[in-house]
């Protein structure tokens, strides 16, 4: 797999590191990572960047990971990007929550490296 | 109506949710920092420097909070982050509460029904031991105390309510 931009949307900067070193333990090349502490950062950034891949958290401040999944379609850079969600929130209702916003993946913490490659690489894989 | 406490003896159900309580705590501990808890042969008091609390609202409210002293939550950073304990820096705060948030979603989402109906606030912490929290609550705190890496931790839900 080629090398990834990848953006980590979280309000814990301790969960944004543990997201970059599972990401590197499953094998991913990451070529850039890019950080923001809730949505509304998050697409900030993504106006001035090109990303591969998007792992967000739910529950944030200012904007959640849920209404910026849905704004994402009007952000240019973000078209055709993979977000998978990363959160304590683990009820079914929920992932069809996500899912129906434009999530392609779903992650319930606690988790391990294993599973966030179990749940990567499939919609990297999707893309290319 | 019934009252929390009717709620909470009935069927076991408060030996039941402390089970849940320390299961959810180890899969926490065992997944993101690679850790087995042990349980502690006497139930000492467990030395309080850091507080991690999280609010918990719907059709459970109450508050989950996880203590340990300052070293305890300097040695759960370093485990989370994959760095020496000398090199954690200012990330204690924020991965104690991460545990704790962990450990609320983990807790409601074992038990059948509660995990849509229930939210959680972002996590707060307090640094320091000289403070009492009142919480509301109107049962004694369902209590779990549990040794990372032979240091004492504890692991507390104060329940206001519950709605049937």
């Amino acid at each position: 797999m080629d090398s990834v931009r990848c953006l980590i949307v979280d309000d814990s900067s301790v969960m944004r590191k543990i997201v970059e070193r599972c990401l590197r333990q499953a094998g991913l090349d990451l070529k850039q990572v890019l950080e923001a502490g809730n949505g509304a950062e998050a697409l900030s950034v993504l106006r001035d960047n090109v990303v591969d891949l998007i792992l967000c958290d739910i529950n944030m401040p200012v904007m959640d990971g849920l209404e910026f999944v849905k704004q994402l379609p009007g952000v240019p850079n973000a078209k055709g990007v993979p977000v998978v969600m990363i959160t304590t929130e683990g009820s079914e209702a929920h992932v069809v929550q996500a899912i129906s916003c434009g999530a392609q993946g779903y992650i319930r913490k606690p988790f391990t490296a294993e599973q966030v490659k179990e749940h990567v690489m499939p919609v990297l894989a999707g893309k290319s | 109506m019934k009252s929390v406490s009717e709620i909470l003896t009935e069927n076991g159900t408060r030996e039941s949710w402390i089970q849940l309580i320390e299961v959810a705590s180890r899969e926490v501990f065992e997944l993101m920092l690679d850790c087995r808890l042990t349980v502690p042969v006497t139930a000492e008091e467990t030395p309080v420097g850091v507080t991690a609390m999280v609010g918990l609202a719907g059709q459970l409210c109450g508050v989950l909070s996880i203590r340990c002293n300052g070293r305890t939550a300097a040695l759960m950073t370093s485990k989370m982050l994959g760095v020496a304990l000398d090199n954690v820096g200012p990330d204690v705060a924020d991965a104690l509460g991460e545990v704790c948030n962990m450990i609320a979603g983990n807790f409601k989402n074992k038990i059948a029904g509660l995990g849509n109906r229930c939210m959680l606030s972002p996590p707060s912490v307090i640094t320091g031991s000289d403070y009492d929290l009142h919480s509301l609550a109107v049962s004694p705190a369902l209590e779990v105390r549990l040794l990372f890496e032979g240091l004492p931790i504890l692991v507390s839900l104060h329940v206001r309510h519950i709605h049937g």
